[in-house]
Parts: structure tokens; sequence; C-alpha cells
């Protein structure tokens, strides 16, 4: 187990890397030349060259990207062409943010979405399932920003029970754990919350009613085992399988709530990269993405280590 | 018959899938196992041995199955125990080893917690109780390292040592009836031997009742006292061991047997028939052997026999209980 979790970690590290390396090239693959954001078109030759040299536009590609992740390293992700404010700063509190967004859409998605697709998946064929399956084949195809925009409508504009803009009253973008802040995270939560639990009710239903028909679980009654204890039996055996979707999901929201997060004015990443991007603003683009990469190579990392603690046989592959 | 009430009783048991599948799986069947006695139910894939042996612990969802006949094992009314008597008859009354030890573990859980669990699950014990009672059973399979293993996962046991695991488990609460579905068939053949040794070792010891499904003649000779011919859900013949050797009366019996059987037929899998297992799903109306039987009648293929105790055979040493109509004497 021990050297497992080794071989993981550094398996992370070239896949780390080679995050770094996409997000730096990101500005090279975009169209246009980065430069044409800062400078106006039609700026002196001079004014051009001394552009180049002040952001290091001058010297080659690979010493480019060296100097560049040597100080992401060290937190210095530059500074935001639009804003002028240091980038790591801009990142952070839009991490936390949408941290806040994503975990709380991310824990109802998860937690209703096991509930339901193990009710359904227990009784497959019956009425509770029929309503899981409704609801994840909703979940899964409904566009989430179309329903964010109806919820507004209704709770917002018609309502008036929840506010539809921002993180909190004044748009501050200081997130706080109280009421106020809270009443602004209900409608973006909600609407959020519906993609993970449709994927994972379906994933679990589609799991739980597989296991039911396995040989060990016909065993398992034929011991004279309780209801509950050979439910148990089942949850620890679909538990590696819903972890890996529940953090590939969690990784989406982190990223994935773009439109949601526009929608509602939610002053997250995906926010932050929507605004980015209209401005052209590279360093920041290229520091939320790098990011929110990271975000997912440590998910993925967490996942595989807690996958073997459950399922002895995985830590051999 | 004996005086004493046998251990287990089933009568007129039949048994129809009706869910997406549907089968007349059994039809009519009867037999009486007593306390000590090993049964050895044979025949062809297919013929309803597993479904007989999963009844008698009413395994199959009660949604798409429909049973009639009654069930009688050490008193209990199986057929109506509610869901907490049930738990309480399912491995401990009776329990079940099956043919695939791997699948037959949940893979996630270490043998011994699986062994500690069903002791709790049966018996008022403290858990220190229950390991020491584990590690019991894990020797008393011979099981060589049993502390060692007690905390391996199933994956990391040879098919050999799951199997024994797997005996060690179901014997852990003192049932009285085993049911063994071909516990012997995924293994090597010198596991096998191993394997068939210690089940008649510990049912010498135990006394404990067995029924015993296999395909393997040599293996049924070995461990039976008796065995029950099956034949598309039917009882075909049952008989003492010796009876169904020396003198096969139903003409599946004596094709399985390949007309005689001596010694050199242990450990060899049946000799094939020509033709092939009636369609469950459409039985014919009258013995369903017919099709494939050389001295079928007109009344073979409309009328269907049912198990008596053949009066043509009284005067044998053994009479066999039979279901057929033109019986070889
Ligand atoms: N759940 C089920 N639904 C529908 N049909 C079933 C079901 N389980 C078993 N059957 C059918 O019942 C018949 C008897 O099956 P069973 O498993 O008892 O055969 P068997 O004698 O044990 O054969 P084998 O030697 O292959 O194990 C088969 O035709 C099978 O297809
Ligand atoms: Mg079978």
């Amino acid at each position: 187990m021990f050297f497992y979790v080794l071989r993981r970690l550094l398996y992370a590290i070239p896949i780390a890397l080679g995050v770094t390396l996409i997000s730096f090239l990101l500005v090279y693959l975009a169209p246009g030349d980065p430069l044409n954001a800062i400078a106006p078109s039609d700026a002196p030759a001079e004014t051009i060259a001394a552009l180049k040299v002040a952001y290091g536009l001058d010297k080659p590609l690979p010493m480019q990207y060296g100097l560049w992740l040597l100080r992401a390293v060290q937190g210095d992700l530059g500074v935001s062409i639009a804003s002028g404010r240091p980038v790591a700063a801009e990142v952070l509190t839009a991490v936390r943010n949408t941290l806040v967004l994503a975990g709380i859409a991310g824990a109802i998605g998860i937690f209703f979405g096991c509930l339901l697709g193990a009710l359904a998946g227990y009784w497959h064929g019956s009425w509770i399932d029929r309503i899981a399956t409704f609801l994840s084949v909703i979940g899964v195809s409904v566009p989430h920003y179309w329903l964010g925009m109806v919820l507004t409508i209704i709770f917002s504009t018609w309502l008036a029970w929840f506010p539809a803009m921002g993180a909190g009253p004044g748009g501050s973008a200081e997130w706080l754990w109280d009421y106020a802040h809270m009443r602004h995270l209900v409608l973006p939560a909600i609407t959020l919350c519906v993609i993970p639990l449709g994927i994972i009710t379906r994933t679990v239903r589609a799991l739980v009613a597989d296991m039911l028909d396995q040989e060990f679980v016909i065993a398992l009654r034929a011991r004279g085992l309780s209801n509950a204890t050979i439910f148990k039996h089942v949850a620890k055996n679909t538990a590696p399988t819903v972890l890996a979707v529940s953090g590939l999901q969690l990784g989406y929201l982190m990223g994935g709530s773009i439109l949601v997060e526009t929608v509602f004015a939610w002053p997250g990443t995906g926010f932050l990269l929507n605004t980015a991007i209209f401005q052209r603003d590279i360093p920041v683009l290229q520091g939320t993405i790098l990011i929110l990469c990271m975000f997912f190579v440590a998910l993925n990392l967490i996942v595989d280590i807690i996958q073997p603690l459950i399922d002895p046989r995985m830590a051999r592959a | 018959m004996s005086a004493i009430k046998p251990l287990v009783s089933v009568e007129h048991l039949s048994l129809a899938f009706t869910g997406n599948r549907k089968a007349q799986a059994l039809t009519d069947v009867s037999f009486h196992l007593h306390a000590g006695e090993v049964l050895g139910l044979l025949g062809e894939s297919g013929s309803g041995k597993s479904v007989t042996l999963r009844t008698l612990l009413r395994l199959h969802s009660e949604r798409t199955t429909q049973i009639s006949g009654l069930i009688t094992v050490d008193g209990l009314d199986v057929l109506a125990l509610n869901s907490r008597a049930l738990q309480a008859y399912r491995g401990a009354t009776t329990s079940m080893i099956f043919q695939e030890p791997g699948l037959a573990f949940d893979p996630v859980y270490t043998i011994g917690q699986q062994i500690v669990e069903v002791i709790l699950a049966h018996e008022a014990v403290n858990h220190s109780v229950a390991r020491h009672r584990a590690l019991e059973m894990l020797d008393r399979v011979q099981i060589p390292q049993a502390r060692r293993r007690f905390d391996a996962y199933p994956h990391e046991l040879s098919g050999g040592m799951r199997q024994r695991a797997m005996i060690a488990l179901a014997l852990a609460c003192k049932p009285k009836l085993l049911l063994a579905d071909e516990p012997t068939t995924a293994l090597d053949a010198t596991v096998q031997i191993q394997i068939l040794l210690l089940l008649r070792e510990l049912q010498k010891e135990t006394g404990m009742a067995v029924i015993f499904v296999t395909h393997d003649i040599g293996a049924a000779v070995e461990i039976a006292d008796r065995i029950a011919v099956m034949y598309g859900g039917r009882i075909a013949e049952e008989n003492a061991v010796a009876g169904i050797v020396q003198h096969p009366s139903h003409p599946y019996t004596a094709g399985l047997l390949g007309a005689t059987v001596d010694s050199s037929h242990r450990g060899k899998p049946l000799i094939s028939i020509p033709g092939s297992p009636p369609n469950l799903a459409n039985l014919p109306p009258g013995c369903p052997f017919a099709p494939r039987c050389t001295s079928a009648s007109d009344q073979c293929r409309t009328e269907c026999p049912s198990v008596v105790e053949s009066p043509a055979h009284a005067d044998l040493a053994s009479p066999p209980r039979l279901a057929c109509w033109h019986p070889i004497r």
C-alpha cells in the first residue's frame, strides 16, 4: 500500500508538469498575437518591442516557460492586464467562491444521487426507480444555464425569495458563512447540483442493480444476514466506482460552471474565465486554468489513493 | 420408510420462473432426507439441481417465481417462514457452499471478517468469541497458517483454499443441513479429491445431512448414501447408491451411467446421451425424457409418469423410486 501511494504520487508529477506546459502554451495556441491584447494595433514598433521585453516575450519559448514556471511555483502568476492586480490574488478569491458553490452543489448532488440511485437500484422496476430514472434524464439533459434562468425568473423576479446576482449583498466578492450570503447561494447551488445528481443517480442505480444479481450477494443472503448488513456489503463494493465518478463530477463543477456562474454573476473561477476570455486577459486565463487543472490532478490523486483502501484488489493494478 | 421423522422433506415442489426468462424449472419434486444422510443430486446441465438447492433456502426473487408444494427442514415450514425466521434459518439450520468460491465471497471483506459476521448474525456471542471460533473453523478445514489466512482477502487465496474457507464459513454455525452445489467442479483434479475427502470427513464428524449436487458420478458414489437423478425439472429415479449403480432402472439413469459403471468411471464426466435436454419454457406433455428415449411409447409422449416405488422392482434388495412407464428390468 505504501508503494502504491508512492507510485501514484510519482505518476502525478509528470501529469502536473504537462498541465503547466499546456496552460502556458495556451497563449500561443490562441489565435492572434498575445501582444495585440496589450498594445493598441497602431502602436509604434518601439512600444511593441519594449512591451515584448517587459513581458519577457523576446526570450526563446522554453526559457519563457521555465521562468513562468519558476514564478508560478513561488505563487507569482503575473499581473492581470485588465485590472492590474496580481493574478494569484484574483484567482484565489475566485477559487474560494467556486469551492463554496461547487462544494455545496456537489455535496447535494452526490448525497441525493447516491440515495436515489441506491433506492432505484434496490427496487429496480418499481415506481421509485421510474421517478429516479426520469429525474436523472432531466438532470443530464436540461441545459443548466436555462434552468438557472428559469429559477431566477420564478424565485427571484416573481416571488422575490432569493437574490439572483452575486455572492453576497452589494455585489461583494468576499464570501462569508452568514444568512445574507447563503441566500445568494441557494439558486446557483440548486442549478448546479442537477448535473452531478443526474449522473450519480444513474451510476449508482446501475451499479446497485447489477450488484444485487451477483453470486456473492446471493451468497450473503444464503448466510442469513440481515438486509441492512447486505446493504452495507453492496455499498462497500460500489463505493470505489461511486467515488471515482463523484471526484470527476466535483472536478467538472470546479471549472465547468462557467455558464451558471455567468448567469448568476457568481464571482468564481468560471465567471473569472469568462471575463478573462472577453478581455483577452491572458495572464488571468493562464493562471485560472493552471489552478483548475491542478485541482483536477489533486482530486484524481485523492480518489486513486482512497479506492484501494476500500477495495484491496485495486492496489495491485 | 423408517419411523423417525426425516430432517428434510420436500413434497410436490414445483417452481416456475415468471420474469423475463420464463421456465417451468421444477415439477412435482419430492424427496426426504434423514439427519446424517448424504443425498447426491445428479443430472445434466439445466435439469434443475441448483434451483432445487436455492429453493431450499428460498433464494429466488419472490416477485418472479411461483412456488407450490411443501418444504420442511428440521420441523420448519420453510416456504411459510417470515423474513426474520428465514434469516435465522439461512446459514444456521441450513447453509450452502457454492461452485465458484471466488464468486461467493464478498471481495472487499477479509475471509475472517466474513466468518465472524455470520457467527455474530446467528449467535449471541461477543466479537472475540466469534473470532476464536472462526480461527478454529479455519483450522478444522485444514487451512495452513489459519491466522494469516484469517486476514487475507478472497483474491489472495488459491481456489482450493477459498473452497476450504467457504466450507469453514458454511459450517461455522453448525448447520443441520449443508447444501453443496458442485463444490468441486471449478477446482483442479487433485484439489477436487482433497475437498471431497474433507467434506466427507466433516460430515461424519458433525453428523449433518448433506445434499450434494454434481455432474460427476464418481464423486456422487464417493460421498453419497443415496442418489436422486433429475431430468427436466423432475426426479427420474432415486435409490441407494448401490441400487443406482448396480441396477439403474430409468433409461435416463442407465444412459448416464453408460450401461455399466465400474470404478474406471470415477472422476470422469457423464457419458453424453444423444439429443438435448428439454426446453423448460415449453415442456412436452408427456415424459420429458421421451424424445431422447429409445424405449418411448405413445403413452410416454402424452402422459407424464409420476414418481412411485416401482412394483416391478419390489424384489430387489434396494427398490428404486421411479418415474417411468417402461423401466429397465
Ligand atoms: N432466475 C432464473 N430465471 C429463469 N430461469 C432460470 C433462472 N434460474 C435458472 N433458470 C432455469 O432453470 C433451469 C434449471 O437451472 P439450474 O441452474 O437448476 O440447472 P442445474 O441443474 O443446476 O444445471 P448446471 O449443472 O448447469 O448447474 C435452467 O433451464 C435455467 O435456465
Ligand atoms: Mg447448477
